[in-house]
């Protein structure tokens, strides 16, 4: 493992409707030996409603961020969540167009000076710790938990921007999740839109979209679902009493963020992974893990059988 | 299927979707695959596919009139699957973008909750949820949506009640009051 420090952005929800995601990220990543840095006085990225007002205004509002990692010294920023993530990769790959860049740097008054790299902290953890490295470490193993990890339309997608695992069929979470001890079910809408942003102003399309997911997990006897973005989560698990008036289906599917499954395995307490703030009761999931007890008593060594 | 009148095909506005997404819309060979992985053609008047072909045929008033550029959900299924390697997402936000300037009204309660969050950003530095909300129910007027979510949201303490505010909001403001000023001098955004 690298002593590296990387920049860390958590964004907005982090501070509200994804708590748990941001402080079950950091317990991980602290309990993994990958060292985290705040970005200092960090601001909005603008997710969504930016980019659909104005590409240059979008990219201003990742590059100061940028610009404040710069405090840091750091050039390889890092955030949990796919839509800061897909806004800063956008800025920094349209900011090599001279003409973009300069009315950017007209917008935030901040030319950058460094070159800089982002990635998910998924990838950090795949790529840097490693699935074979992370099954060193896990203390209670998630056997008997039958999941389905969802990485929602943003995290991969498309390939030559996002430069993270397979764009259509992601499998980072599945191989760490493995090797945590859980079984992974082969979910095919992993990368199937959630509704995203959509959720305010047009309840009725996410309760189709994430509805969809929800049903066919269910049916494929998934006993929890597994996301890596806040916005999925929050379609997914609060909105989930609506979904289930809506499409009249009767779904009870918790849905962790996959920093609280591995942290559990990893055996860090509930005050850093904050399992009791997700909507849908976690429980009755979780009772199926299998405790596998190291035998008390060392095995008799077997008889030797006369020949 | 919906028929469209072709009108005159405006070359300006296909030089401009090209200059302003960086893509060439002359590549696309009517396929289909974005509009075959496209979620949110249920909610659209004209497929994914079918815009495709309007901006070749220069049909600007159709296109920037369209309900699609509103609703697309910038998933990427399309822009990720298309053979010719098209960007075919950041097409449809640069339609996007052209419907805003030029006054379409789009689909409102979408352009309302952008406006109303973008605003949260611009006078706290950070979204804030619970004002947000607020500024989108008042200007949508859809006052009862989602309020079955209040509880599980409070019992959760998942709605910060203040919004946090950064030091440097004065600076993030900065940066769409300069946004403000220079649509007026150069007309939008650039690539
Ligand atoms: S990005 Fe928009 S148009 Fe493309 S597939 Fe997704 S919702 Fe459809
Ligand atoms: S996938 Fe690409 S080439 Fe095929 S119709 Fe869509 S934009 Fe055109």
């Amino acid at each position: 493992m690298s002593a590296k420090t990387y920049a860390y952005y958590s964004g907005c929800s982090g501070s509200g409707t994804s708590k748990e995601y941001d402080l079950s990220t950091r317990a991980l990543c602290a309990a993994l030996g990958i060292t985290l840095a705040d970005v200092p006085d960090w601001s909005c990225c603008g997710s969504t409603p930016a980019h659909m007002v104005d590409h240059a205004l979008s990219a201003a509002l990742s590059a100061r961020n940028l610009a404040q990692s710069e405090q840091l010294g750091l050039d390889d920023f890092v955030t949990p969540c796919p839509s800061c993530l897909k806004n800063t990769h956008n800025a920094i790959e349209q900011m090599r167009d001279p003409g973009f860049r300069k009315e950017v740097d007209r917008l935030t008054m901040r030319p950058l000076a460094r070159k800089h790299r982002a990635f998910s902290v998924l990838q950090l953890i795949y790529e840097e710790v490693t699935p074979e490295g992370l099954a060193l470490k896990i203390k209670k193993p998630l056997h008997g938990l039958k999941l389905a990890a969802y990485y929602g339309c943003l995290l991969t997608r498309p390939g030559r921007s996002m430069r993270f695992d397979d764009e259509e069929n992601p499998v980072s979470m599945d191989r760490l999740l493995e090797a945590a001890g859980a079984g992974m079910l082969p979910f095919p809408l992993k990368v199937e839109c959630c509704g995203g942003s959509f959720g305010i102003p047009r309840g009725d399309v996410v309760a189709r979209l994430s509805g969809r997911i929800l049903e066919l997990a269910c049916s494929m006897g998934a006993d929890a679902l597994v996301v890596a973005c806040p916005l999925c989560q929050m379609n997914l698990d609060l909105r989930q009493k609506q979904i289930r008036s809506a499409v009249r289906l009767n779904f009870h599917l918790p849905v962790f963020y996959y920093t609280q499954l591995l942290g559990l395995a990893l055996g860090l307490p509930e005050d850093q992974i904050l399992l009791d703030k997700l909507v849908t009761d976690p429980k009755p999931a979780l009772a199926k893990i299998e405790i596998i007890r190291p035998p008390d008593v060392p095995a008799q060594p077997a008889k030797e059988v006369p020949a | 299927m919906e028929h469209v009148q072709l009108g005159r095909g405006d070359t300006d506005f296909i030089r401009a979707v090209e200059t302003e997404s960086g893509q060439k819309v002359s590549r696309c060979y009517q396929c289909g695959n974005c509009t075959a992985g496209c979620p949110m053609s249920f909610t659209y008047d004209f497929t994914v596919s079918r815009i495709m072909r309007l901006i070749q045929l220069g049909q600007k008033n159709t296109v920037l009139s369209s309900k699609a550029v509103w609703m697309c959900a910038s998933c990427e299924s399309c822009s990720t699957r298309c053979p010719n390697h098209i960007e075919v997402a950041r097409i449809l936000d640069v339609c996007r973008h052209m419907s805003r300037r030029a006054g379409f009204g789009g689909a409102r309660n979408v352009r309302l909750f952008a406006d109303a969050f973008l605003q949260s950003v611009r006078w706290h530095g950070q979204s804030h949820e619970l004002g947000l909300m607020a500024v989108y129910k008042l200007l949508s007027m859809r006052l009862f949506d989602d309020l079955t979510l209040a509880p599980d949201m409070l019992l959760k303490n998942k709605l910060p009640f203040k919004p946090h505010r950064i030091k440097g909001r004065d600076e993030v403001a900065g940066i769409f009051r300069r946004y403000a000023q220079g649509r007026g001098l150069h007309g939008g955004g650039k690539k």
